[in-house]
């Protein structure tokens, strides 16, 4: 049991985290902040407004230090998600350990560490696809051998799931990124390695949604469909290493910002798909906070997801009994079609030129995620999939709960990110200028060379390296990438059909609105769908991307992370006519009217801007202050009535 | 701002002025397009975009075109030269709307005065060119070194770049034979230059360009090559064969300097108006006005006096 935690400095974090352990809490999960998962110091253009926000940033050994002050590595089970850079984190916790005197044979936790799916959701990913998945290998056969009880990777189809994925999609793109890091790994061994110890080694990070008896058949469909892959692929013959091991978030999309007391419920619902059939039994359970899609948690959000965990396991009878599920007809038979439909989309995957990882580079897989989340929120528009207090029910009494405001969420004091650059800068002042540069020369050849990544990277750590330093190394070499959007070619059902007829006049009565807009502006109304900064969030984003299209605007989008003068130039140079921003990490307020600047003294006097995501409601009124004509959050989930108030502000605009 | 004015700061390539001119030679207003014509027409007669190298990248969906074009920029870049870029990508013809992606390949240094990327939509044009998109050209001519037209398709899209182009790239990928049955069947007209992308699959690569050139062979033996095509292997997503192809464009390029250049871009002009005048009027228009070589001749004399195609199209 533990909470998902990290925020504003190591310092802060470490007081957290101890607060944490106090409570009851059995293990530690970092959360980092943008930068440091990006391969950025504090003080890069792109950290701006990061800093701190959504974890902690480590930008060095000194950093690491302060966060693990007090806590005893080889005691303590320590989770970190961490991808594009995980093997520079690892480096920096093998170096403390080694400091402290502690055998790194000791220490046990995990590095997330698995790229594919950054490509895919989660956008914290820097190299292409075939250097990063070799660093991935470099990570896991480094820890085989020195850090035995360490899970070098943990593969991820929560964040698939939280970007629209259906459980079969889920299955599949998991076991196709477990089976391109497996190939990996024995390429870079060769050819015949034996890799039974590997298989074992690998762990996963599934989702639970709400529809909790599927889910829970999604869940033995993934013990059954790993236990025959390492048979049948990999020839792994002893069976413990072929036991499906997990950890679960539970989905977090489907909570609301509507009624977001609502969610307790839906959380504790989740929960059931992975505890209660004891054979597919998560190892470990984050649950999210009742008020998710408001703002970050405070401690008293953790406690109650905390709580809710307790209870569970020790206030009923669950731990008591058998699996409950074995012997039941309905379940097994959900088990065998999900498993089946699964290795189909697998056997697609792997069927398509460069297998998985050409999967990934052409779009083909993020497409097909795109696609489902249209879908699923087409349903939710129409009605057609109720959601309690958003579609329906949605009268409500007012709650003492979101009184406050701008209080019921976790906010970060602006001043922590001045205080991570006066702190790097005070760090560079004191290390072996020499030393650094000639362990990153080192690290450089290493990447060059094919040789393992890892030893010139704790080499760097020690050294008193940057995390920025780091990921700059190697994008040298490497180079960097931008994952395909998975937009272009997503056909989305357009109306018509039968039995939605409805929605077909609602599109067609917008179409005409842009049409005659079109007539007005005496060319095809045209839109920039930006976002800037880190955030990788990239749904909503899309999702506006695709109704505008549909609904007839010509849209220009270029994919997350864009700088405030790259969106800049863009609306200039596309000659658009509306630009709309999407920020859910929190930035907003630092990025927002940078851009509005920007766009006016560019000469786009004219062009209004609107924004969404996740804009608490006092930052919306500081946003509109600044000139931003519209803002939008979760509880905007009509997408045609988002459409039409774009196409009033382009035509009031154009006067 | 006037035309004139207007014309005079996209020929000293400022950004604003640029993007201001585009956006005219997409407008259908009536006024709108009279602009557009003032435009062009101050742009012709400064003789504008006459230094500049036009080029055309084209092919089937999918074979790197785009990041083709973001490779070919930065490499241009490095070497001095200023860029400008419009790609083109299709609507949807239900409703309109397009999504237009390629800049996300392209990601250019948002300081860099000397680089400028433009998206279309084709905006239910048939083909792969958007209407406006010679016109944009011929703006980003005036402004920059290089201005390139990337746009999807084979057949009579790849004819009408070569019209609004001094060269013409046809791109394919390893694997597919696609461009060999279009050469071999005469579908499609014998680019200026073949690129051979994702070599980085070097096996493929190969035979795809053993293929190409053969089938050029054939062609040659048949006197139906006007000139030696070169092919170039790039993988654009390694950054390798970028040099050479800029090379190839260059030899292209100078080939043509001179009288031929001026005849083939005259030659171009006239068709692109013929087919502006055939969208317009209909083969309807054109026999009322004494068949096709009649409007040709008529073109291509008011091109002569100083005229631009919009306007042309709307007199004749
Ligand atoms: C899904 C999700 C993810 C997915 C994202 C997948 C993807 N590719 O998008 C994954 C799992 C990868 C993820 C990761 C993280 N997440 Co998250 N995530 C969410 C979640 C649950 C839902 C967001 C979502 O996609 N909603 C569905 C879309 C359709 O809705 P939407 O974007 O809000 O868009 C709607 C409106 O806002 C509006 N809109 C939005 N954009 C635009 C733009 C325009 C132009 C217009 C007109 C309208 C508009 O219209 C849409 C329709 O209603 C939210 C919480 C929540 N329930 O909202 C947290 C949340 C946004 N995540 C959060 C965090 C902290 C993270 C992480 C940083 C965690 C970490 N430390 O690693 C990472 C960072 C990833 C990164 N690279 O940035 C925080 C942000 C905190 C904050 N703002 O202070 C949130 C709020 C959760 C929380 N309470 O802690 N996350
Ligand atoms: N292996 C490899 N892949 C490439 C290369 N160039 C492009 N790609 C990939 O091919 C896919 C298509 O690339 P684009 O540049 O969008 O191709 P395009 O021809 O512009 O596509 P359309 O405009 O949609 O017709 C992407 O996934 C690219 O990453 C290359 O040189 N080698
Ligand atoms: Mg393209």
């Amino acid at each position: 049991m533990r909470t998902y935690s990290g925020h504003s400095t190591p310092k802060a974090s470490n007081a957290l985290y101890r607060q944490n352990m106090a409570k009851g809490q059995t293990g530690l999960s970092i959360a980092f902040d943008l930068p440091t998962q990006t391969g950025y110091d504090p003080d890069h253009e792109l950290a701006r407004g990061e800093v701190g926000k959504v974890g902690v940033p480590v930008a060095h050994l000194g950093d690491m230090r302060d966060l693990l002050d007090g806590i005893p590595l080889d005691a303590m089970n320590t989770s970190m998600t961490i991808n594009a850079t995980a093997a520079w984190l690892f480096a920096l916790y093998v170096s403390l350990a080694e400091e402290r005197g502690i055998d790194p044979k000791k220490l046990s936790g995990t590095v997330q560490n698995d790229i594919v799916k950054e490509y895919l959701s989660r956008g914290t990913f820097i190299f292409p696809p075939a250097q990063s998945l070799r660093l991935t290998s470099d990570v896991v056969t480094y820890a085989v051998e020195h850090v035995p009880e360490w899970n070098p990777i943990n593969i991820c189809s929560y964040h698939l799931q939280e970007a629209g994925a259906t459980p079969v999609q889920e299955l599949a793109y998991a076991i196709t990124t477990a089976i391109c890091v497996l190939d990996t790994v024995k390429a870079r061994l060769g050819g015949d390695a034996r890799i039974d110890g590997v298989f074992g080694r690998i762990s996963f990070f599934v989702n639970a949604g709400l529809r909790f008896v599927e889910e829970t058949c999604k869940m033995r469909a993934f013990v059954d469909l790993w236990d025959e892959l390492g048979r049948t692929r990999y020839g792994v013959s002893d069976e413990k290493l072929r036991r499906f091991r997990y950890g679960v978030q539970v989905n977090s999309l489907e909570l609301t910002a509507a009624q977001p007391e609502n969610n307790i419920v839906r959380i504790a619902l989740e929960m059931l798909a992975v505890v209660l059939s004891k054979r597919a039994r998560a190892r470990a359970v984050q649950l999210p906070a009742w008020n998710e899609a408001l703002g970050l948690p405070r401690p008293w959000d953790q406690q109650l997801a905390l709580r809710t965990q307790q209870i569970m396991a020790f206030e009923t009878d669950l731990l008591e009994v058998e699996d409950i599920f074995d012997g039941s007809h309905v379940v097994e038979a959900k088990v065998r079609e999900l498993r089946k439909a699964a290795w189909r989309e697998v056997e697609a995957v792997l069927s398509r030129p460069g297998g998985v990882v050409g999967a990934v580079e052409s779009g083909y897989i993020k497409e097909r995620l795109v696609a489902s989340n249209a879908a699923r929120l087409a349903r939710i528009e129409r009605g057609e999939q109720i959601k309690v207090g958003v579609n329906q029910f949605d009268q409500t009494e007012p709650s003492p709960l979101t009184e406050g405001g701008g209080e019921s969420i976790l906010t970060v004091d602006p001043r922590v990110e001045k205080e991570a650059v006066e702190r790097l800068a005070a760090w560079r002042a004191t290390r072996d200028a020499e030393k650094v540069h000639a362990s990153l020369a080192a690290l450089k050849v290493a990447a060059k060379d094919g040789a393992n990544v890892m030893p010139a990277s704790i080499a760097c750590a020690k050294a008193g390296v940057t995390t920025g330093e780091w990921a700059g190394a190697l994008r040298e070499v490497f180079g960097e990438y931008r994952a395909p959007t998975g937009i272009g070619g997503v056909a989305t059902a357009g109306g018509g059909a039968g039995g939605r007829d409805a929605e077909a006049t609602e599109l067609e009565a917008i179409r005409a609105t842009v049409r005659e807009l079109g007539a007005l502006l005496g060319r095809g109304a045209k839109m920039l769908v930006g976002k800037p900064g880190l955030d990788g969030h990239s749904n909503g984003a899309e999702q506006i991307a695709l109704k505008a299209r549909d609904v007839g605007f010509e849209v220009v989008y270029e994919g997350i992370r864009v700088t405030p003068a790259q969106l800049v130039a863009s609306a200039a140079q596309e000659g658009v006519h509306i630009v709309g921003l999407s920020i859910l990490s929190g930035s907003h307020l630092e990025l927002v009217p940078e851009i509005v600047m920007g766009l006016r003294m560019a000469g786009l006097t004219k062009v209004p801007v609107v924004v969404g995501g996740i804009i608490p409601a006092e930052d919306a009124r500081r946003l509109l202050d600044a000139g931003v004509a519209r803002v939008y959050t979760p509880k905007n989930f009509e997408l045609n009535a988002i459409m039409r108030d774009l196409v009033t502000l382009v035509r009031e605009a154009n006067g | 701002m006037t035309e004139d004015e207007l014309a005079r700061r996209v020929t000293l390539g400022e950004r604003a002025a640029v993007a201001e001119a585009l956006n005219l030679t997409e407008d259908r207003r009536p006024e709108g397009r009279a602009r557009a014509i003032a435009l062009l027409r101050a742009l012709r007669a400064g003789d504008e975009g006459a230094r500049a190298h036009r080029v055309g990248i084209t092919g089937p969906p999918g074979v790197g075109k785009s990041t083709l074009v973001a490779a070919l920029t930065r490499e241009l870049r490095r070497v001095s030269r200023t860029v400008g870029v419009v790609a083109v990508d299709p609507s949807s013809i239900r409703s309109g709307g397009a999504l237009l992606g390629d800049r996300a390949r392209i990601s250019p240094d948002p300081n860099d005065q000397g680089v400028f990327v433009r998206s279309l939509a084709t905006a239910g044009e048939l083909g792969g060119l958007a209407r406006s998109a010679p016109l944009a050209l011929t703006v980003l001519a005036a402004a920059y070194d290089v201005a390139i037209l990337e746009t999807v398709g084979v057949g009579q899209t790849e004819t009408d770049v070569r019209h609004v182009t001094d060269t013409v790239v046809f791109v394919v990928q390893p694997g597919s034979g696609d461009a060999l049955q279009f050469l071999k069947a005469g579908i499609m007209e014998v680019p200026d230059v073949l690129v051979v992308n994702k070599a980085d699959q070097a096996e493929l690569a190969a035979r795809a360009s053993g293929d190409l050139a053969a089938a050029l062979a054939t062609l040659r033996s048949a006197g139906a090559l006007p000139y030696d095509v070169p092919i170039v292997l790039t993988s654009a997503r390694d950054g390798t064969g970028i040099d050479a192809l800029v090379a190839a464009l260059g030899a292209h390029r100078a080939e043509l300097a001179g009288p031929r250049l001026l005849a083939r871009r005259r030659e171009g002009a006239i068709a692109w108006g013929l087919r502006a005048f055939v969208r317009r009027h209909g083969e309807v228009g054109v026999e009322t006005r004494g068949g096709e070589q009649n409007v040709r001749e008529a073109i291509a004399s008011r091109l002569d006096e100083g005229a631009v195609i919009p306007q042309i199209v709307d007199e004749v």
